[in-house]
């Protein structure tokens, strides 16, 4: 039995340059960062940076990246939803849907530098849209208290790249409901809303929650579009590793990494938590 | 009077007509059928009474009640869809439930019930089954169970049975059949399996590209077709362009022989005719070179098809080289090889004839 | 029903105010020479900026870079996945969650931590930013190249070619990537638009890529970095052309793309 056993080994072969590079510039890098968290300037280990985590400024940090990435998930995915389900809807044109799907392609990877100076240009202090109702309704965005660079602000450019990514998670799922079921309640007595509260959305739940999951995570990680809008006004923690590393933020180096750690770990909760949704819901999609 | 009625209902799809000014008349209690080929209406029609599409002319009128503006979920109908019509995060007993639970009956009334139905269907025991764990057969009994328990006043089946193996298919069409007996209730059945609704229905309506071809009973339908058409479609048939000879005592000419046909007396002589016989009618005889016996067709066999309890025989008529089908019970059939010499003949009483549908 | 699309028809509507209204407002912003007066000045400046074709020449010598080396390294794994070891498929798929438990800010924070002992011809050149690039990419790229091989069949074209002799080399080189050119050019183009858009892991490296360009523009000339916002939106619009025209002949399967925000 050699000619199997060497066919066998040959394809290991052939997938172990792939390998070792993932370990070597992916798991390689992550545990450096672990063991740097628990490192102190002179290589001593020692907890003291992991207990910093807790400190205001940390703590700040965290807290606004969570609230914008669940802000950013939910209305991200409302909105996305919404979209969605109406490009799939039976009285749309197929192009629609095309459209949609391709612009949404585009406009997740939109994000970063690029998008922010979008915004600038639109709703900054001297942005077209600023102006624009500034000259024509007297409408004084920032004289009423309204800032791009504020939360509020950077969760309105997110959603230009979360609404986009939900709208790409959800549409396979939206196909996955079958108008049998549809026309099949309505034959038996509900009504559109009942159809939805009864079978759609348990159905779509699983895959729901996933997709919010997805765009958590997709916010939590978020830097450049961050560092190029507020520049540090507003604390978030991949702006904060990134001051600690451009040496902005006087503090141990280390620091960042026991930053990033933190959110390895959140990170990775969340996505765990993905992995069980999507397995709920291919239950749903047979 | 009609319980169920589609009046001069028309429907085009862009350009494409679906339904071309359909006149229904289904009885209350019957069993009523709409057989045809894909793309002849038969699904938009029985859509049309489901509510899910609306006529672009006409009215549907459920015992006497003009309903055509009425949106589905409120015609109090019970339909049965191809596949897939069951919902998937629900237990085959939720399902069949699920109308009761929206006419907002209480939860002992729709349990007894739903018990009642799936044990009518064969599935009490599979009642916490989600559907991914049945098979089609028992889906499209849960689907059945559903469309029943709000005891509907109207009976929708689109083809229920296309989805499935064949054996189950004999099996679960007989116990739709029984079930809808049984409790009495009006039925509108679709389907492009002739064998299907001939078996199991009170009427059948022959559809094809969006008219009706003809409504009648299943011997009617088989024994006595009313177009070409239907002739074609329902069975095998064989067709005979031929002309009167003798419109007075019923002769015509066909590859130049002569045969007895009393359908065509009252014909003009020369009339060209489409005379139609079903191949069980045919009386197969071999022929020894030579003699040819009066008023019948001669041949030569083609080919010998084994069906089981019948032989079919093509044979190749001499004079016209067309393909006559003759069926035979298989005990008699070895005497008729290929190559073998026969004469096919048919007591006069037994053809059909139609009018030759113009040169297309 | 009927009443139903005129209610997703809406969402649509405001949808596309949504993400059309930045785009046009960038544009328009671009063009301003002054409060009154519009003219093609931003887009003048950048474009005799040497550091504007320097930088775009950089990003762009990157992306060629890591298109090379990640595809010369999962051709062979995809296919050998799909050929023989099917078993593999859940650690892949683990990677396609991979970019977003380690988020570039995250990877490049760790390849500067594990990597300080390296010369400095890798730690401080473009190779270690290249040797990044690859693993942001490897989730899109890999999706791809899955998409293409699936489409084709593999078992198949392999064994009739061993029956004619061909050697395993032989195979990969002269049957199968010939036939998976068109996977091969959607995963380019979206390695192309990851690359030219990534920010983090540039800034962070202190190389000056296109989109470190583009925010040092922003700092000083807010006209400029509008005109160079739409530029970069202009060159990933072309890529993702390109996958849509290159994917056409697969088969329409939606590849998804992620952000490199």
């Amino acid at each position: 039995m050699r000619a199997p056993l060497r066919r066998r080994s040959l394809a290991w072969l052939g997938v172990i340059p792939f390998f070792l590079y993932a370990v070597g510039f992916l798991l390689y890098p992550s545990a450096s960062l672990v063991a740097g968290a628990f490192q102190d300037e002179e290589g001593n280990l020692t907890l003291s940076l992991v207990r910093d985590l807790l400190t205001r400024g940390a703590r700040q940090a965290f807290w606004t990246s969570i609230k914008i990435s669940l802000v950013t998930a939910v209305l991200g995915g409302l909105f996305g939803l919404l979209m969605a389900h109406a490009a799939v809807s039976r009285g749309m044109p197929r192009w629609v849907r095309t459209v949609l799907t391709t612009f949404s392609g585009v406009a997740a990877n939109f994000a970063g530098v690029p998008l922010a100076f979008a915004f600038v240009s639109t709703l900054g202090i001297t942005g077209i849209v600023t102006q624009f109702l500034k000259d024509s309704v007297e409408i004084d965005l920032y004289g009423s208290g309204f800032s791009l660079y504020t939360f509020f602000g950077l969760s309105l450019v997110y959603l230009y790249f979360q609404i986009p990514l939900m709208i790409l998670v959800i549409t396979p799922a939206l196909d996955g409901l079958r108008h049998e079921w549809q026309e099949a309640a309505a034959n038996l007595g509900a009504s559109p809303a009942q159809y939805w509260r009864h079978v759609a959305l348990p159905v779509l739940l699983p895959s729901l929650l996933g997709a919010a999951v997805l765009l958590f995570g997709n916010s939590f990680g978020a830097y450049a579009t961050a560092a190029a809008l507020t520049s540090g006004q507003l604390p978030l923690v991949t702006v904060l590793i990134g001051q600690v590393k451009t040496g902005n933020v006087i503090s141990d180096p280390h620091f960042g990494d026991a930053l990033a750690l933190g959110m390895v770990v959140i990170l990775t909760v969340t996505m765990g938590l993905y992995a069980l949704l999507q397995r709920r819901a291919a239950r749903w999609q047979r | 009077m009609a319980y169920v009625e589609l009046q001069d209902v028309r429907k085009a799809f862009g350009p494409v007509v679906a339904l071309d000014d359909l006149r229904l008349e289904v009885q209350a209690g019957e069993f009523f059928s709409m057989l045809g080929p894909s793309g002849c209406g038969k699904t938009t029609a029985l859509r049309i009474v489901a509510g899910f599409e609306s006529p672009d002319r006409g009215r549907v009128v459920i015992d006497g009640k003009d309903i055509t503006g009425v949106p589905p979920n409120r015609r109090d109908m019970g339909m049965v869809f191809q596949a897939y019509s069951l919902f998937p995060n629900m237990t085959a007993r939720q399902n069949v439930e699920f109308g009761l639970q929206m006419r907002k009956r209480p939860p002992e009334e729709r349990a007894r019930r739903a018990g009642e139905l799936l044990e009518l269907v064969g599935l009490a025991a599979q009642g916490d089954r989600y559907p991914y764990q049945l098979s089609g057969g028992q889906q499209q009994r849960v689907a059945l169970a559903r469309a029943l328990a709000i005891e509907p006043r109207v009976l929708l089946l689109d083809e229920p049975l296309s989805a499935l193996d064949a054996r189950v298919r004999v099996q679960l069409r007989e116990e739709i059949r029984r079930i809808q007996t049984r409790l009495g209730i009006t039925s509108l059945y679709v389907t492009h399996d002739q064998e299907e609704a001939l078996s199991i229905s009170d009427r059948v309506a022959v559809m094809s590209a969006g008219r009706i071809e003809q409504v009648a009973t299943p011997p009617e339908i088989y024994g006595a077709p009313a177009t070409p058409f239907v002739a074609e479609f329902v069975g095998t048939m064989n067709r005979l362009e031929a002309t009167v000879v003798d419109g007075e005592r019923g002769r015509v000419s066909y590859a130049g022989r002569e045969i007895g046909a009393d359908a065509v007396r009252g014909r003009r002589s020369g009339e060209r005719v489409l005379v139609l016989i079903r191949p069980e009618a045919m009386a197969v005889e071999a022929l020894p070179d030579g003699g040819v016996p009066e008023g019948s067709l001669v041949g030569r066999v083609a080919a010998q098809v084994f069906l089981g309890a019948v032989t079919r025989l093509k044979i190749e008529t001499e004079g016209s080289g067309e393909l006559l089908t003759a069926d035979l019970p298989s005990t008699g059939a070895s005497g008729f090889q290929a190559g073998t010499r026969v004469a096919a003949r048919f007591t006069p009483d037994v053809p059909r004839v139609l009018d030759l549908p113009p040169a297309r | 029903m009927r009443r139903g699309s005129w209610r997703s028809a809406l969402w649509l509507v405001l949808g596309a105010g949504y993400f059309l209204v930045p785009l046009l407002a960038t544009a328009q912003f671009s063009l301003k020479v002054t409060r009154e007066s519009y003219g093609l000045d931003a887009y003048r400046r950048i474009l005799a900026d040497p550091l504007f074709r320097e930088s775009l020449l950089f990003s762009f010598r990157l992306a060629v870079y890591t298109i090379v080396l990640a595809l010369a390294l999962l051709v062979p794994t995809a296919y050998w996945v799909h050929l023989k070891l099917p078993r593999l498929r859940p650690a892949i798929e683990f990677l396609s969650v991979l970019p977003f438990v380690v988020p570039p800010i995250v990877l490049v924070v760790g390849l500067l931590r594990g990597f300080r002992w390296t010369p400095n011809w890798f730690y401080g050149g473009y190779l270690i930013l290249v040797a990044g690039y690859v693993v942001l990419a490897f989730p899109y790229a890999y999706r791809a190249l899955d998409a293409g091989l699936r489409a084709l069949d593999i078992h198949t074209l392999t064994e009739a070619a061993q029956s004619l002799g061909a050697n395993w080399t032989t195979v990969l080189l002269r049957v199968i990537i010939p036939n998976l050119r068109t996977a091969l050019l959607s995963a380019a183009f979206l390695t192309l638009a990851i690359v030219m858009g990534e920010f983090t892991m540039g800034v962070l490296m202190q190389f000056t890529t296109f989109a470190v360009y583009i925010n040092y523009v922003g700092e000083t000339q807010a006209t400029g970095a509008a005109a160079l916002s739409l530029i970069s939106f202009g060159i990933t619009w072309l890529a993702m052309l390109g996958i849509l025209l290159v994917g056409r002949r697969i088969g329409g399967r939606q590849v998804q793309i992620g952000g490199t925000h």
